[in-house]
């Protein structure tokens, strides 16, 4: 059951979304966030919201997934909008004992909610559509400049890699430690909380010295395998882009400069 | 010389207590000499402690001689400038399949080797293929490790060594962990490198049954050489061996219980077949 979980939340289908470059969509997420911010009227929602339809519609991902992502921030999403709602002044609409709904409240309740669940659809989507491996190589090169800087952008991409390969073994073995655990009496379920967090302790305990032996293994095979950090590699599946990157550049822009031009216009 | 040399190579290690102490020094390694010939078929016995790992990781120079020097096609381990010669020329694989893959799909860790290499990335393809059908783990190529056997890991991790093409393959325990299936998957695929493709093979293992087809076996026993012949010579042995606390595969065992009780059996009886054959002569 373990050995089945995949990371992040990645929707296997085949899309012309799926197929793009992990950079384009990156960039795209992150200007798409941005431009939430840049619109501040309906219209600019109403944009927003057909480009982000028209991306779901194109990357075959059912909607529903998208609205799982969403349960993740129900709770944040409520207490923006509740915070908004009665802590707005302005113009009173509705006034119960001490609370008052302010009409400028009652606007920036409702567009916070919009932006926040916008932006959470948007980039699951992202992740939905991208394969965390592919999202490491894109980060790896998107950042590239920044190894001018220092900025190790190599060792950190090779790092989430080798973590998220590591993590469903690493769950597997909590497990099987938590059943010899449990063969021999030990109790994870009852007690309260403090109770609960004591009885982790014999499990973390050998989890994190396998762990650690696992990792020292693993640098000797990468040694062994001529593994010297960034220098000198070539890359098995190089990222370039291709016509539908270009063109998804092109969308993106003009996309972008709609919000702007709404925003300065409207 | 050999693809494999030592002369009189020596490994210490300090053992030290809970603060830092030095508790004394090991000889994990003690003067060993070993001439491997290119496209030869070597295995390495010992029970645990042996010191038979800790050769091994000397020939990859992970770890290197306290004394004594170790050539690999010539080049001297010790010698800096030479080491990822040596690490692309003499391939490793280890005991537990789950720590040596790095990729997150099949193909992308058979690649990783002559990534760092800095091979074009066409030819990384084509190696890629290549190795993956020579262990044949072709059809997996899209999978993720986690979802294969012990057996089928392990080949990967050997197609991941001969993707950097290298002139020997190391195998430290490579079957330990394995079920006995996976075992012979993966010794089948390590004689047909030897046979097919002439690469030289120094097989580390405690199970006998894996090194009938060696052409020539070091025995080990605390960091020496305790014995050293072929397959048949060593079996013939069979008390040496078992005060070194090795098993003998059942039928040589078989047969040595049987010609210490009279019957005119040969030494050194390996496989079944034989045996029968053996026995059938003794009528």
């Amino acid at each position: 059951m373990l050995r089945d979980i995949t990371l992040g939340q990645y929707y296997q289908a085949d899309s012309v979304i799926h197929r793009l470059d992990p950079r384009v969509k990156l960039v795209a997420t992150i200007g798409f966030i941005i431009s939430l911010f840049v619109v501040d009227s309906w219209i600019g929602y109403v944009a927003a919201a057909i480009f982000l339809a028209f991306m779901i519609k194109l990357s075959k991902v059912p909607f529903h997934y998208m609205v799982k992502g969403m349960k993740a921030i129900v709770f944040i999403l409520m207490i923006t909008v509740v915070f908004n709602l009665f802590l707005t002044p302005g113009e009173p609409l509705v006034s119960v004992w001490k609370l008052t709904i302010t009409k400028q409240g009652l606007r920036t309740a409702v567009m916070m909610a919009v932006r926040l669940s916008f932006l959470i659809v948007g980039s699951s989507l992202m992740t939905l559509t991208t394969t965390p491996n592919s999202l490491t190589d894109g980060m790896e090169k998107l950042m590239n400049p920044l190894k001018c800087v220092k900025v190790p952008v190599h060792e950190i991409a090779m790092m989430m890699s080798i973590a998220l390969r590591f993590i469903p073994i690493l769950l597997e073995e909590t497990d099987k430690i938590m059943k010899a655990q449990i063969a021999r009496g030990a109790d994870f379920e009852s007690g309260n909380l403090i109770k609960k967090a004591k009885a982790m302790v014999p499990l973390l305990v050998p989890l994190f010295i396998s762990a650690f032996r696992r990792a020292n293994d693993l640098a000797m095979a990468m040694e062994a395998r001529c593994y010297r950090g960034g220098e000198h590699r070539t890359k098995m599946k190089p990222l370039c882009y291709h016509a539908a990157d270009r063109a998804a550049y092109c969308v993106l822009l003009v996309y972008f400069a709609g919000c702007v031009a709404i925003r300065i216009w409207l | 010389m050999g693809i494999i040399k030592t002369d009189k190579l020596t490994f210490e290690y300090i053992r030290r207590d809970e603060e830092g102490n030095v508790e004394g020094i090991t000889r994990a390694v003690d003067e060993v000499d070993l001439d491997v010939k290119q496209g030869s078929f070597i295995a390495i016995l010992g029970h645990n402690g042996s010191g038979k790992s800790t050769l091994a990781k000397h020939i990859n120079a992970i770890l290197y001689p306290t004394e004594g020097t170790v050539w690999v096609d010539g080049m001297d381990t010790q010698d800096e400038a030479h080491l990822w010669d040596i690490r692309q020329e003499a391939g490793m694989v280890f005991q537990n399949p789950d720590n040596q893959i790095i990729g997150q799909v099949v193909e992308e860790d058979v690649g990783f080797g002559p990534e760092n290499m800095g091979v074009p990335t066409r030819e990384i393809w084509e190696r890629v293929e290549e190795s993956l059908k020579a262990v044949g783990m072709y059809e997996y190529r899209k999978h993720s490790p986690n979802k294969l056997s012990g057996g089928q890991k392990q080949r990967v991790s050997i197609a991941g060594v001969i993707a950097m093409h290298p002139k020997c393959i190391i195998l430290d325990e490579p079957t330990a962990m394995l079920d006995p299936n996976g075992r012979k998957e993966v010794i089948r695929a390590v004689r047909a490198l030897n046979d097919v493709e002439g690469i030289t093979v120094v097989l580390i293992t405690h199970y006998m049954e894996e090194i009938i087809h060696a052409d020539q076996v070091f025995v080990m026993d605390q960091g020496h050489v305790a014995m050293k012949g072929s397959p048949r010579e060593i079996f013939s042995r069979v008390e040496e061996l078992r005060k070194l606390r090795l098993d003998v595969p059942q039928v040589t065992l078989l047969a040595h219980e049987l010609r210490e009780e009279g019957l005119k059996l040969p030494e050194g009886i390996l496989t079944i077949e034989e045996f029968v054959e053996a026995l059938s002569r003794c009528r």
